[in-house]
């Protein structure tokens, strides 16, 4: 690791953690998500809720807390911008980029690349 | 040359299809499943093969679709993305495939604390959404993820699900939207005990104009006890299960009470049936295929269709 990288990560890190909880995916779609980690979620999902949220709104897997999900959608609508990304379909995560840092990624293009069978348009 | 999905083309036909689910064997004998297969056969039009449903270990789907294939019976594979990663996923695809399984239904999963494995490592590494994406790939690009080219793409027709009634209820209908784009040609809900609910989301579909892009197909499940109901009601989540429905159950006697939820049933699938975009129904009794029976006959779904031989298949939509 650089020692850009690792000046970045003494920032990024304990920032994101503090804030939104984040998990250090270094893809990161907070915006998309209505400023809520979906890696929060315990299965880790990208796209939107699972079906087993219950009625209350809270996890399946962990009935005391809200889920991901339903923050995210809330979240979403409260944004001024970004609202319908929540809509956009994201791709697979990259497990290689765990740890990394998200900024870095974002300025140099590494978070946009997908595995290239994705093509979810064609 | 591959031979097409009988239950796409029923669909693409317009007749208003019955499928159930069937109940998982724990047995290392295919006669297992065979026997709770063959009660299905000429009641449903294709069957749903489960995938550790409840996070409870059985025989794997891709099995027992093979073993269905074998007796001239139409499975639909079920796979979650909880037990495997991207590599196992797309082996037993092709696997499928090659083995004559034509439909799928892939979806995240119940999570591994709701099973007989609490302890074990739950997998996601992709979501079902991207799960879609990648069967549609292999499909209609004959890609797998990597890119790398498959020497024969498999031909599915490929669903998913959906959960109408668990939050949040508004954005159901744009998950289901985006299930359709990542390449779901059909549906099955989460089951369907309150009508009003449903058809509410119905109509959310119904605006987003979503009823000409994919076929619906709501569950109907058939309790056979009140104790069974109130267990559905209180321990599984994701299900909504009205009061008025365990207390009904629960004023009939004991003995009576298989023979009510078979009504209960009936009176669902004649409900749902009324809804604008309903393309069939799903059924599913717990370790009760005669339910299923039962519930065809009274329902009036009997006899199944036969498929015209004009019926076209392959490709989306």
């Amino acid at each position: 690791m650089s020692v850009t990288e690792r000046l970045v990560l003494a920032v990024e890190k304990p920032l994101k953690e503090a804030i939104w909880g984040c998990r250090m995916c270094g893809q990161c779609i907070l915006h998309s998500t209505g400023l809520n980690c979906p890696m929060r979620c315990p299965k880790n999902l990208r796209n939107g809720p699972c079906g087993g949220v219950r009625a209350d709104g809270n996890c399946e897997v962990y009935p005391d807390k809200r889920c991901v999900w339903v923050d995210a959608w809330e979240g979403s609508r409260r944004l001024p911008l970004w609202r319908d990304h929540i809509e956009q379909l994201q791709k697979p995560v990259d497990w290689q980029l765990q740890g990394t840092s998200s900024w870095i990624n974002l300025v140099n293009g590494r978070d946009r690349v997908a595995p290239r069978g994705w093509e979810p348009d064609a | 040359m591959l031979s097409p999905s009988r239950l796409a083309g029923l669909l693409r036909d317009g007749h208003f299809v019955v499928t159930a689910e069937l109940s998982a064997s724990n047995s290392a004998d295919p006669e297992a499943t065979w026997r709770r297969a063959e009660v299905l056969r000429g009641s449903v039009d294709a069957i749903n093969c489960t995938d550790n449903t409840g996070a409870h270990v059985h025989i794997s789907p891709l099995a027992a679709a093979h073993l269905l294939v074998e007796k001239g019976l139409e499975p639909i594979m079920q796979l979650t993305v909880r037990d495997r990663n991207r590599l196992a996923l797309q082996a037993d695809l092709l696997g499928a495939a090659s083995l004559g399984v034509r439909n799928l239904v892939l979806m995240s999963g119940d999570d591994v604390t709701a099973g007989d494995h609490p302890e074990a490592r739950r997998i996601y590494d992709i979501d079902s959404m991207q799960f879609l994406e990648v069967a549609a790939g292999m499909r209609d690009r004959g890609l797998y993820l990597s890119g790398r080219k498959l020497e024969q793409a498999p031909s599915f027709f490929i669903g998913a699900v959906e959960n109408p009634f668990a939050p949040p209820l508004d954005f159901r209908p744009l998950r289901l939207q985006k299930k359709l784009r990542a390449g779901a040609d059909f549906i099955q809900t989460q089951l369907v005990f309150d009508v009003p609910i449903f058809a509410r989301f119905m109509a959310m579909v119904a605006d987003l104009g979503l009823l000409d892009k994919a076929f619906i197909i709501p569950s109907i499940g058939i309790p056979r006890s009140a104790r069974g109901a109130r267990y559905m009601k209180e321990k599984v989540p994701g299900l909504h299960v009205p009061d008025a429905l365990v207390d009904r159950l629960e004023k009939t006697a004991p003995a009576r009470q298989a023979d009510e939820g078979v009504q209960i049933a009936v009176e669902l699938v004649r409900a749902v049936r009324e809804i604008r975009g309903v393309a069939g129904v799903h059924l599913i009794g717990i370790k009760w295929e005669e339910g299923v029976v039962q519930v065809a006959e009274a329902a009036g779904l009997l006899p199944r269709p036969t498929l015209s031989p004009l019926a076209t298949v392959g490709g989306r939509g």
